[in-house]
């Protein structure tokens, strides 16, 4: 057993190869045919165009901080490990993730680049983050 | 078709927050203030026939609104649980009017209350916020504002000492309303920059309290409102909004849908921002406020911290704002520190406003909240002179 206590994702079936993906250490999203464009997080519809067909591709993992926090005082006792970076990232190819980013909490900054890596936390269980580029 | 002056609010109840709950229930603080909101009315219990509620996080349940009102003894002809976190109350009033509006009824009790539970009890969220945001440490509102905060700043150049001048000027207001949690003492710019910082840029003093309450509105029929005991508050314009949950996946973190909320109330009360006598906005935390007016149209896009370091906020200001001292003073009692806005805008409009009575209050601008920026209700109320 893993002495990891901080929530960890339960896969949908319609979820799963993004996290199947992440094991490997690809980061894939799903891309919509008809709107030319990549959507996170995974979902059965577009929900630009809201058809059904999406096609799981690579992307290139690199990115900007949109926006960031440095969270002192957690809303959650798993999280009170401490301060951690949590940021929204724009992936280059367009869609917008929740993620954290490993680097010291002064050095972050707004619309600075980063490049993706994937912390294995627990068995079976690896998490898209990622660190200054 | 419009809800232009098709309802009014005729009565409020709303208790002091409490910070420790002690015996209280969630239901025993609901029709406590149901009942002080129908007496405020002029009304009889029996008189009510629509019911909205917000469902409490402490006492939460399926078949929510029937079982309350088997609780209060209420027979309502319309009835549900209006579930847009923070915006629900201001939701309330407008699906209230509309309720009124369509001949199904003609008194409705809008009533919330909650408790404050320490602890690591949690609102159940949707799957999708389990499995994308939980695992990464995005748990509770703080994060998202936060992070609204930061791109701001980015974008607009706002200040911490802008965002910190809201708390400043709600506290003054606070101080004249003795059912605000914290008004005993002014606070300075220096004393929220000060404060620990929780999530940066926010400080705590930037920050709501969870404490625990509950507030109740009664909105009714022209026809009923020809009885009430106090001077009716017209719902003139409303407009409700939403174009995400989670902050990340909003189209813009720093552009909110209030814009087309609030645009859709001017519209339907045929008035503008300037015509506002005074305002309430929803206020979780500092950047909430600059935000919303910004996209309500008070100022331009991102000349809200400047808007705010420019203008008295206070009772007796050129603009103003939040006047019962905003949830930042009054505290959150979860969904009842949205109607905190509702029931300060109807308490100055009907001039009941005491030490912190705008002068000539004919006209207000409410708007409720949710979520991180998501659920939007803008409302415009009059008082006919």
């Amino acid at each position: 057993m893993s002495d990891y206590i901080k929530p960890l994702p339960k896969p949908s079936p319609t979820s799963l190869p993004f996290w199947e993906a992440a094991r490997r250490h690809e980061l894939k999203l799903q891309y919509c045919e008809a709107c030319k464009a990549f959507i996170y997080y995974p979902r059965d519809r577009c929900p630009t165009c809201f058809s059904d067909s999406l096609e799981w591709r690579p992307v290139s993992g690199r990115g900007k901080v949109y926006s960031y926090t440095v969270v002192r005082r957690a809303s959650s006792r798993s999280f009170a490990d401490g301060p951690y970076v949590l940021a929204i990232v724009q992936l280059d190819e367009g869609p917008r993730m929740t993620t954290n980013i490993a680097a010291p909490p002064e050095q972050v900054r707004v619309d600075m680049p980063v490049a993706v890596y994937f912390d294995d936390v627990a068995p079976g269980h690896t998490l898209v983050k990622f660190k200054p580029a | 078709m419009s809800l232009k002056g098709k309802a009014a609010a005729i009565g409020i109840g709303e208790l002091k927050p409490l910070k420790e709950p002690g015996n209280a229930t969630a239901l025993g603080l609901m029709g406590k203030v149901a009942a002080e909101a129908i007496a405020d009315a002029g009304l009889e219990k029996n008189d009510i026939d629509g019911f909205l509620v917000g469902m409490p996080f402490s006492d939460p349940g399926m078949i929510y609104p029937a079982s309350a009102a088997e609780v209060f003894g209420l027979r309502p002809r319309m009835l549900n649980v209006v579930d847009i976190g923070g915006a629900s109350p201001a939701g309330m009033i407008w699906r209230a009017a509309a309720a009124i509006d369509a001949g199904m009824c003609n008194a409705v009790l809008c009533v919330v209350a909650d408790l404050n539970r320490a602890g690591d009890q949690r609102v159940p969220t949707v799957s999708v916020q389990r499995e994308f945001e939980a695992p990464y440490g995005n748990i509770g509102a703080n994060c998202g504002y936060a992070m609204i905060a930061h791109r701001h700043m980015f974008e607009f150049g706002t200040k911490a000492e802008q965002m910190a001048k809201v708390a400043v000027d709600q506290r003054a207001n606070a101080l004249n309303n003795p059912l605000a949690t914290f008004n005993d003492k002014p606070l300075t710019i220096s004393d929220v920059l000060s404060s620990r910082m929780i999530v940066d840029p926010l400080h705590l003093f930037e920050i709501v309290s969870p404490v625990s309450g509950g507030a109740a509105v009664i909105v009714a029929s022209a026809d009923v409102a020809k009885r009430a005991k106090h001077p009716p508050v017209w719902i003139l314009g409303a407009g409700e909004y939403a174009n995400h949950a989670t902050i990340t996946y909003a189209p813009s973190i720093v552009e909110s849908p209030i814009k087309p909320a609030a645009e859709a109330a001017f519209k339907m009360a045929g008035l503008a921002p300037k015509d506002m006598d005074f305002v309430c906005p929803y206020d979780c935390y500092t950047i909430t406020v600059i935000v919303t007016l910004e996209d309500a149209g008070f100022c331009k896009k991102g000349q809200g911290g400047k808007f705010v370091e420019e203008h008295d906020l206070t009772w007796k200001g050129d603009f103003p704002c939040n006047t019962h001292g905003g949830q930042l003073s009054f505290g959150q009692p979860g969904l009842a520190g949205g109607m905190s806005h509702v029931t300060e805008a109807i308490r100055q409009l009907m001039g009941r406003g005491g030490k912190r009575q705008v002068k000539d209050a004919h006209l207000g601008y409410v708007n409720g909240n949710g979520g991180i920026m998501s659920e939007q209700v803008s409302l415009v109320l009059e008082r006919r002179s």
